[in-house]
């Protein structure tokens, strides 16, 4: 597989604030990649500078093998963007932008000749009516008359009836309501099937644990994490509940298993001895496993990690050397 | 750490009752007037000094042209005498100092006032809808009516602030006309803040509002100088429909009229009470004149394309505008024509105006020479559609779409430069209409105009193009030049100060000789301009 995506080493200064630090991103052609971090940490400057709005002070930074910066119009031609904040022309209707968009970005290719001879506005006129339809958008309302939601719809609309091979979406869904983000998850899939590329920043975690065949996960300018899902959760813990038979003998100086709590049931008719709760990372499970069976188990549950849980540590993580930090100052001003 | 939980104290009942009662209609009106005087710091006390400037000058620049009591009255009784003159800046009432003071000016300053309230007022209440941001406000501890109210008290700020300057500054030429001069102006600016403050309660749109008010300006003005050009005492019906009729018949320095004020009191109060009564009857954010639904599909396929959607309207405006104007000045050239030609001292005037020899033709230049300078204005807002553009973040899906930053910006020049050709051939054209002769020479000298105003396009975008942040910088290039071809000679400013300003350096026209070098060197100035911002644009971030 190629990559549509492939960012090294990104560096982005605004005065004295460092938005990127070092940043890394490689996406697959055809994949549907989640681009995860808080606010602020970075998520909108990698893709400005991808969209060649932002130009890096170092770094390597390629989209579909053109520079951003330098073959902006061309790559354009193979790119859509929604904005996570939409703003329209007061005057223009939703309609007209959608138009709009779609000359723009398939205007060159229609007007030399190329495929889709009865396009209007660049547009599949099928593709365009049907996804207007199904976002449930007016689009004869005036830009200014148009709700968040409802200008994210028409940004929306406009990237997914253009014809491009890659598609970045800047948190697209802030504004849709759970029927239309519903909406917006089935528009992402068929396009992912129908090859294309889909960088998806957000930080609505079950969309991203919904939609994205990988993630990257940044904090502060610079990459913490990339990979799949699943590699991902290898990184991580799983909670484990399990009702004993037995003492858990040996399980607290097993490596791997975290804030044990064992609670005595007393003696109980169906011969349950003790309740054990606890963290095990994810690569140790097997033999953790091992040691709860020797135990005798009566009942397990086992709860894989959410990317909440993933995002989180990775997040608290930096909470918390904030509060180290800060400590000090922070009794005295309390 | 521990969390330890201290119950909150129960609110008494009596101050639970006293929140609850009446909706408090004015809450946080203290709050948002400091926020809106904070927000104005810079562009109010700049409108009101230039307008003071103004008005303070004037007494001293006339005292070293029209020296003797003598002089002053001939002038006062050939200005009275001719219709045209009157229909420019109203009947002469009195020839001492300060009554040519007011005659001269106030009218102007007045208007001047006008354009900064409606600025003030429609910038802290339509706008604010239109933008969202009110919402914020009102969720906030604000009452019903404290954003329009704060508005209003805003521009009553401004327009005291400016009456008590011209009262202090004029005192010498008599307290009492002084006090009348000052009163006049403020409260027409109070006058025109209150129609702004109905018109923000009829639009959607605040670009919509300002227009509209401005145009409401517009017909005060013309109503005034009909009135005028009919009758020598301000005593028309027309005079006194317009406000800015009244400020003229209050007569300071001339026997006052004080009661004229009463109707400045009772039209700020009418409007401001009808401003009130509308913005009660609406929701946050709606209009009395909704928009309409707009087209389902678009026929927009280019960037330039959109440029022209965006600015047809304002090119359209300022085109009429120009004819507009073009031909009430022509009239007037027709009607100072008529004047005694060989009467020396009215010559001076009109060649303080900023013409040469040649009573007609001195006009006529002076004319051009305006409309030059406001087309500069025309330039300027056309250039910084591109940084409006930028920074409401509408350019950046073009931009992230096959757009380059070439076409974009090429789009929106195209129709700044294009179109100060056209609103200046629209405003030559109005000009020789309104005169009825000299077509050719006339547009020649509007076109010979055309190279000064694109120099200050030509700055506008190398500003923008540096940084977004300079981009208003412009609008202070403009203000300069304006500022310093009105009321620079009259000033006595050292040339080199004069020359700052590109339109100093164009031949005088029609009536002087035609030098090409200026016309050529500031065309090459401004291409220069305009390709280093241009330049400059392609190489820096766009605002975010």
């Amino acid at each position: 597989m190629t990559k549509a995506i492939s960012v090294a080493g990104l560096h982005k200064s605004f005065g004295t604030t460092h938005a990127l630090d070092g940043l890394d991103l490689e996406v697959e052609a055809g994949e549907v990649h989640g681009f995860l971090g808080p606010n602020g940490s970075g998520k909108s400057t990698t893709i400005r500078v991808l969209l060649g709005l932002l130009r890096a002070d170092s770094g390597t930074a390629r989209m579909l093998d053109m520079d951003p910066w330098t073959d902006a119009v061309e790559l354009h031609r193979r790119v859509a963007y929604v904005p996570g904040d939409v703003t329209l022309w007061r005057n223009l209707s939703g309609g007209e932008v959608i138009d709009l968009y779609g000359r723009l970005h398939d205007g060159g290719r229609a007007r030399r000749g190329g495929r889709g001879g009865g396009r209007a506005g660049g547009l599949d006129p099928a593709r365009r009516a049907d996804l207007i339809e199904r976002f449930e958008l007016d689009p004869t309302k005036k830009g200014r008359t148009y709700s968040k939601g409802n200008r994210q719809k028409v940004a929306l609309v406009a990237a997914f009836a253009s014809d491009v091979d890659v598609l970045i979406l800047d948190e697209p869904t802030s504004g849709l309501d759970p029927l239309m983000e519903e909406v917006f998850q089935k528009c992402v899939r068929e396009e992912r099937d129908r090859g294309r590329t889909i960088l998806l920043s957000s930080h609505i975690l079950s969309e991203v644990e919904e939609l994205c065949d990988r993630v990257s996960i940044i904090r502060k300018g610079r990459t913490v994490e990339s990979g799949t899902l699943a590699d991902l959760r290898h990184l991580t813990r799983t909670s484990v509940t399990a009702e004993l038979t037995g003492p858990p003998n040996g399980l607290a100086s097993l490596p791997g298993v975290h804030e044990l709590d064992v609670q005595d049931a007393g003696v109980r008719h169906d011969g349950v001895r003790c309740k054990v709760r606890f963290q095990a990372d994810s690569d140790k499970l097997n033999a953790v496993l091992r040691s709860l069976t020797d135990s005798g188990v009566r009942s397990l549950t086992s709860t894989p990690p959410t990317l909440e849980e993933l995002f989180l540590r990775h997040y608290q993580d930096d909470v918390r050397a904030d509060d180290r930090a800060d400590g000090s100052e922070e009794t005295v001003t309390r | 750490m521990t969390v330890t939980t201290t119950p909150a104290p129960a609110p008494a009942p009596g101050a639970f009752a006293a929140r609850a009662g009446g909706s408090r209609p004015l809450a946080g009106t203290g709050t948002l007037l400091r926020f809106a005087l904070r927000r104005d710091r810079v562009m109010m006390p700049l409108w009101i000094g230039v307008t003071a400037l103004m008005v303070l000058s004037l007494p001293a620049s006339l005292k070293s042209v029209y020296g003797t009591p003598a002089e002053r009255a001939v002038l006062a009784q050939q200005m009275l005498a001719n219709n045209s003159l009157r229909a420019t800046y109203g009947p002469v009432f009195s020839d001492s100092l300060g009554g040519l003071t007011a005659w001269r000016i106030g009218v102007y300053a007045g208007i001047l006032a006008a354009v900064m309230s409606l600025i003030v007022v429609v910038r802290h209440t339509r706008d604010e809808e239109e933008s969202g941001r009110q919402e914020l406000v009102s969720a906030a501890m604000v009452g019903r009516r404290a954003p329009l109210t704060a508005a209003l008290l805003a521009a009553l700020v401004a327009n005291g602030v400016l009456a008590l300057i011209v009262t202090g500054g004029l005192a010498g030429q008599g307290a009492a006309g002084a006090l009348a001069l000052g009163l006049a102006i403020g409260a027409t600016g109070m006058v025109f803040a209150t129609m702004a403050a109905i018109v923000a309660q009829l639009t959607e749109s605040g670009r919509l509002a300002k227009g509209l008010t401005g145009a409401l300006i517009g017909a005060a003005f013309v109503l005034r100088a009909a009135g005028d050009s009919a009758t020598d005492d301000g005593s028309s019906a027309l005079t006194w429909i317009s406000p800015l009729g009244w400020l003229e018949n209050l007569r300071a320095f001339a026997d006052e009229r004080w009661w004229v004020l009463l109707l400045f009191a009772a039209a700020v109060a009418a409007q401001g009470a009808a401003a009130y009564v509308l913005a009660g009857r609406r929701d946050v954010g709606m209009s009395f004149l909704p928009t309409r639904p707009g087209p389902a599909t678009g026929r927009l396929g280019t960037a330039g394309a959109l440029a022209w959607r965006l600015q047809r309207g304002a090119v359209l405006g300022w085109s009429l505008g120009f004819l507009a104007a073009g031909a009430a000045f022509g009239g007037i050239t027709k009607g100072a024509a008529d004047l005694v030609g060989s009467n020396a001292k009215t010559r001076e005037i009109i060649e303080r105006m900023g013409g040469q020899a040649g009573l007609t033709d001195a006009f006529l230049a002076a004319m051009v020479n305006m409309l030059g300078m406001v087309a500069a204005l025309y330039v300027v807002s056309s250039v910084l559609r591109l940084h409006g553009e930028e920074t409401s973040q509408r350019a950046e899906p073009l931009l992230a779409a096959a757009v380059g930053r070439l076409r974009w910006a090429g789009g929106h020049l195209v129709l700044a430069f294009g179109g100060t050709v056209v609103v200046m051939l629209l405003g030559g054209l109005g000009l020789a209409l309104g005169y009825g002769a000299e077509y050719g020479a006339i547009l020649g000298a509007c076109l010979v105009q055309v190279p000064a105003v694109w120099t200050l396009g030509g700055l506008a975008v190398l500003l923008y193009g540096l940084s977004p942040r300079l981009a208003p910088g412009a609008w202070a290039a403009a203000g300069l030049a304006l500022l310093l071809g009105w009321i620079g000679p009259a000033l006595k400013i050292p040339q080199a100060v004069l020359d700052l300003s590109p339109f100093g350096h164009l031949p005088r026209l029609p009536g002087g000789t035609m030098t090409w070098t200026p016309v050529l060197v500031l065309t090459a100035i401004a291409a220069a301009l305009t390709a280093a911002g241009l330049a400059c644009l392609r190489r820096r971030d766009l605002a975010t």
